[in-house]
């Protein structure tokens, strides 16, 4: 059999050819106008090819050609602010070449193969490298530097590496057996690329995001789920994430949601400030954006291409965060596919296979050891859009089993306008015990202790709510009445963080702690005051108090907060006095 | 291409055609049909290969027999686009309905319609005054976005979308929206209820109708709305116009789609409707936006009835997924006689944020708006409470609240069918209401704004 062979038969974005020798996911070509695809089955001398792009028109008999190449993205310096489609085209570059829609058989460069960059070898001659080695630095942003590495599968001595100015084609180092060494390389998206050892995470990814950071915190290298019903804040607190997590570099994937939610990206990153940099935050993001009304088969490779961007800028050892907004989307374009090849569905009418396609997406989150021997991660939070917001359906659960994180949004504290709506009640994070040694380290010795108060707080809250919702808050004795102030003050001075606030939407982790003690400051108060005959009303109305709440949406909140809490002590106490 | 007519049907199973040995067909392609009775029926190619095509026939399956005779006619389905669209009304598969001449065209688009590239949109942050106070200070309307309006049946949406088309424009200016307007399956009553509306107005003349009738064929609901917004991209993005398209019923559409799945004998999604529900219903309400360098816009009311109510049934659900926000028509204000009755609670226009404040509404329009839905918010759970404690057991904050709560349903959602509210009269109406609540429990407004618009500081 040859390279080439028949269309027999289209149904969608599903394709079948006759006579052609193919091997899985090899990338072919289809139809007279040259339309990507992948091959996902082989039945005989039949493939069977899913389509990236729109297939009407098409007829049985045209051509199909195999490349021979699996799905493969292309890696290298003009990566960054760069925003593709699910299949790496640059969204800029199809615009130039058909205009505003997106039409077909356009084939685009991942990145400008012309453009020059000024490579710096920081190996020499006659080292001896291997896959993953860093061979030389390219400052390809103002904040990033690439870092060029020998392919994965390549070795051997240097017999000539260069410095100067080179397109991503030109060779800058050859080895002694002659393989020649490009500031670009190729790697198939369905694998994972290699690395040493898999570490267990003990650093925290900082989110500026107070009820992540503190009560739900999520490892450098871990994976997050945040599954929520329309309209919770999924995408807000994506996005959020991509603007302020301390992460060196940001993967971006809309994959099946909304075109303008994209755009919105777009226009606003690059205006936004990096907090930890002070550069914006677009020299540090790449974006892949296949919205909803574009292929299905280009979302279903939409992630991994993602992935495996971020599993390139980690073997640099950079620390690299993820974002899948909506990896619902994902599975449910794994299910047309699948329908459409006849296969034998499991749950909903979700392949058999989905939960491990989950599970080994996720698993390419780690921190590693990187080939090179570098420290590097990536942390993949993946949006979960239950059908009508109920958690039991197959991605939820799927998601739920593998990841060690569930932010779940809630409809009822979205309508509530509680921003972010994360239930406090029933969301978790497993790494608090591989992270409390860090944030004792860094942030405050009795971090975790903190923490524990607050939580606990908060759950004492939800069992007298019950108590108060029968015979109303006066009939509870004066003590509780507190635990319920106190509670709120949780709820509204800490947990609400408005994600379009100019200053409370980041809260550095440092005011994060102190905030927290705050709210414990003033239960302690409030409690000796009342012990000694004030009333709460007067304790909780304290003008201090309220200038302290109020204080986080001013500028320079951090460097105030403690003689606030100072003044609010003053004030609580002369409430004695006054009685 | 055309030309060739086969009579080689072997199964006809509900709207579907299957028929063996043709030359290649086309994905896509349309088919025409000829009965042995002489009457023509259309189609499309859903499935096709060497041994066996698929077709889709809009009309149903009626009368079909393995004599029909099927024609390709070598291309897929496209609009023939011009300006004389305008002002003229077509059926549910495009064919003028209204007595006069075919629609000629230089042009013809493919109704599937492309994704608008998100590296090429513009974001939308025009505000667009519907003269409705709910809408207007709750859910703003931004010109570009789709908006679904989440109604049930025996509930006024008609009445709202057609306020809606006909007050809507952009804030001190006169520039008025095309309107196309698609009709899936609603009844014949309906319609005109629809069309007598817009030629009482004068808005007929500036609109495009695409009209699919309950007692029209089922299946051809599915091209409908792709007409209607093929239509509307022609007119958007090369007429330069702002389209405002109205949309109804999409429960009917979904019933439609689901019909086909049933008769391909796929693996069901929830409750029967295809796994594939979310992405089609994409390819309608994406072509809803703005794109850079073009003048015109394209906003989309699509309009839906939840079955039983229920907003999480599939179709309010996957829509809710889609669109940037609903509008929630409640059958209880409804049931108290107040029109419009829009639940502001569970409604939300994600876009709000790029279009109301000091330059385009006025300053206070947020934090009018949140103290506005907090304060209703906090009467309404109220409600439940005194149902049990009686009125009495309430403290002074939480009675005004509850009052308040009242006010907010009889003075700021109740209006007439013809009643335009400019957003100066809504906020200052905002204000008015407000002040039957202590200032000191509207903690949402600040010091600057209290000073500047209470009616207490008003001369
Ligand atoms: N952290 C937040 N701060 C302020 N507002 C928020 C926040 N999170 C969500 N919202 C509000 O809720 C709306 C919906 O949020 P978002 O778009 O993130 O929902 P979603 O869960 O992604 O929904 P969908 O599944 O439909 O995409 C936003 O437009 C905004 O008004
Ligand atoms: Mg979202």
């Amino acid at each position: 059999m040859s390279n080439e062979g028949q269309i027999y038969r289209i149904s969608g974005p599903v394709v079948t050819a006759k006579g052609m020798s193919a091997a899985m996911y090899d990338v072919v070509r289809v139809g007279d106008e040259g339309l990507m695809g992948e091959v996902i089955e082989i039945h005989g001398d039949q493939s069977v090819i899913q389509v990236y792009e729109d297939t009407s028109g098409i007829r049985p008999g045209e051509p199909v050609l195999n490349t021979q190449e699996t799905l493969s993205v292309a890696l290298g310096p003009g990566l960054l602010t760069q925003i593709y489609d699910g299949i790496q085209r640059p969204l800029q570059t199809l615009e130039e070449q058909m205009g505003f829609f997106i039409t077909r058989g356009v084939d685009a460069d991942a990145f400008d193969m012309e453009k020059t960059w000024t490579f710096e070898p920081v190996a020499s001659a006659g080292d001896e490298v291997s896959g993953g080695n860093v061979i030389g630095h390219v400052q390809e942003t103002e904040t990033i530097v690439h870092k060029i590495m020998v392919p994965p599968n390549v070795s051997g001595t240097i017999k000539s590496i260069e410095s100067g100015d080179f397109n991503v084609t030109q060779t800058v180092a050859t080895l002694e057996d002659g393989t020649e060494i490009q500031m670009m390389q190729k790697w198939p998206v369905r694998s994972p690329r290699p690395f040493q050892t898999k570490y267990a995470p003990d650093t925290p990814l900082i989110t500026g995001m107070r009820i992540l950071d503190f009560l739900f915190p999520l490892a450098k290298g871990g994976a997050a789920g945040i599954p929520g019903p329309f309209g919770s804040g999924k995408t807000v607190t994506q996005q959020s994430l991509a603007k302020y997590s301390d992460a060196q570099i940001v993967v971006y994937i809309g994959c099946g949601e909304r075109g303008n939610e994209m755009t919105e990206v777009l226009d606003e990153f690059p205006h936004l400030i990096d907090p930890n940099t002070g550069k914006p935050l677009m020299n540090r993001t790449v974006m892949i954006a296949n919205t909803s009304n574009m292929p299905v088969a280009a979302r279903e490779a939409s992630v991994y291409t993602g992935i495996t961007i971020a599993e390139y800028f980690r073997d640099m050892g950079y620390d690299v965060a993820l974002m899948a907004d909506s990896t619902s989307r994902w599975a449910e374009a794994m299910r047309e596919i699948s329908s459409r090849l006849e296969e034998m569905p499991g749950e909903e009418g979700y392949p058999a296979y989905l939960s491990s396609r989950i599970a080994e997406f996720y698993e390419r989150a780690g921190r590693v050891n990187t080939l090179s021997g570098e420290d590097g991660s990536v942390t993949a939070i993946g949006a979960v859009s239950p059908p009508g917001g109920d958690i039991s359906e197959p991605v939820s659960q799927g998601t739920l089993r593998i990841v060690k994180v569930f932010w779940g949004l809630d409809a009822g504290l979205a309508r509530q306008r509680h921003f972010p709506a994360i239930n406090w009640l029933n969301s978790y994070s497993l790494y608090p015990p591989s992270l409390d040694q860090w944030y004792r380290d860094n942030i405050g010795q009795d971090f975790p202790e903190i923490r524990t108060a607050i939580s606990g707080l908060l759950q004492i809250e939800a069992e007298l709510q019950e108590i108060v919702q029968l015979v109303g808050s006066d009939a509870l004795p004066v003590d509780q009445q507190l635990t319920l102030e106190v509670a709120r003050m949780i709820r509204e001075y800490f947990l609400q963080q408005n994600g379009f606030d100019p200053i409370d939407a980041y809260c550095d982790i440092n005011l994060q702690y102190r905030m927290a003690k705050a709210v414990l400051t003033f239960q302690d108060a409030a409690k000796s005051a009342m012990g000694a005959g004030s009333a709460l009303s007067d304790v909780v109305n304290v003008p201090a108090r309220s200038a302290l709440l109020r204080g986080r949406f001013e500028e320079g909140y951090i460097d105030r907060i403690d003689d606030m809490v100072k003044a609010m002590v003053d004030e609580i106490e002369a409430t004695v006095e006054e009685n | 291409m055309a030309g060739k007519e086969y009579r080689t049907i072997t199964d006809v199973k509900g709207p579907l055609v299957f028929l063996n040995k043709t030359e290649p067909v086309a994905y896509g392609e349309i088919v025409s049909l000829r009965l042995s009775n002489g009457d023509i029926k259309n189609g499309q190619v859903l499935d096709t290969s060497d041994d066996m095509v698929v077709v889709q026939v809009f009309e149903g399956t009626a009368k079909v027999d393995r004599q029909a005779g099927v024609t390709f006619l070598g291309d897929v389905f496209k609009l023939p686009v011009s300006t004389d669209l305008v002002g003229r009304i077509l059926d549910g598969a495009g064919r003028p309905r209204d007595g006069g001449p075919e629609i000629v065209a230089d042009e013809k688009a493919d109704i599937i319609g492309a994704a608008i590239n998100p590296y090429s949109r513009q974001s939308p942050h025009d505000f667009i005054q519907t003269g409705i106070s709910a809408i207007d200070c709750c859910t703003t309307l931004v010109r570009g976005q789709k908006l679904p309006i989440f109604s049930a049946s025996g509930l006024p949406h008609n009445d709202i979308a057609l306020q809606i088309a006909r007050q809507a424009k952009l804030k001190d200016s006169d520039e008025e929206f095309i309107v196309v307007f698609c009709a899936m399956g609603i009844t014949a009553e309906e319609y005109n209820f629809f069309r007598s509306d817009l030629e009482r107005t004068g808005a007929l003349e500036n609109a495009v109708l695409f009209v699919n009738l309950a007692d029209d064929p089922a299946v051809e609901r599915i091209i409908t709305p792709r007409l209607a917004l093929t239509a509307a991209e022609y007119l958007a993005f090369e007429q330069d116009y702002h389209v405002l398209v109205i949309y109804t019923d999409m429960t009917n559409y979904c019933d439609a789609l689901r019909q086909i799945g049933a008769a391909r004998e796929e693996v069901p999604g929830r409750r029967g409707y295809p796994g594939y529900m979310y992405t089609d219903l994409a390819m309608l309400y994406e072509r809803a936006g703005i794109v850079k360098g073009k003048k015109g816009s394209i906003t989309q009311f699509p309009i839906l009835t939840m079955p039983g109510d229920d907003i999480t049934h599939p179709i309010p659900d996957l829509s809710g997924y889609i669109t940037e926000g609903q509008i929630v028509i409640s059958r209880e204000l409804h049931q108290q006689g107040i029109y419009p009755p829009i639940n502001v609670l569970p409604s939300l226009s994600r876009l709000m944020g790029s279009c109301i404040g000091e330059k385009t509404t006025r300053d206070d329009h947020k934090k009018v708006s949140d103290q506005m839905y907090a304060a209703y918010a906090q009467g309404r759970e109220l409600r439940g409470l005194v149902a049990i404690v009686g009125e009495d057991a309430l403290n002074e904050r939480d009675k005004q609240l509850l009052d308040f709560s009242a006010i907010f349903e009889d003075r700021f959602l109740r209006q007439s069918r013809d009643e335009d509210r400019s957003i100066d009269e809504t906020l200052n109406l905002c204000w008015e209401l407000m002040s039957n609540i202590d200032t000191k429990y509207l903690v949402r407004l600040d010091e600057e704004l209290i000073a500047k618009y209470h009616p207490e500081n008003r001369a």
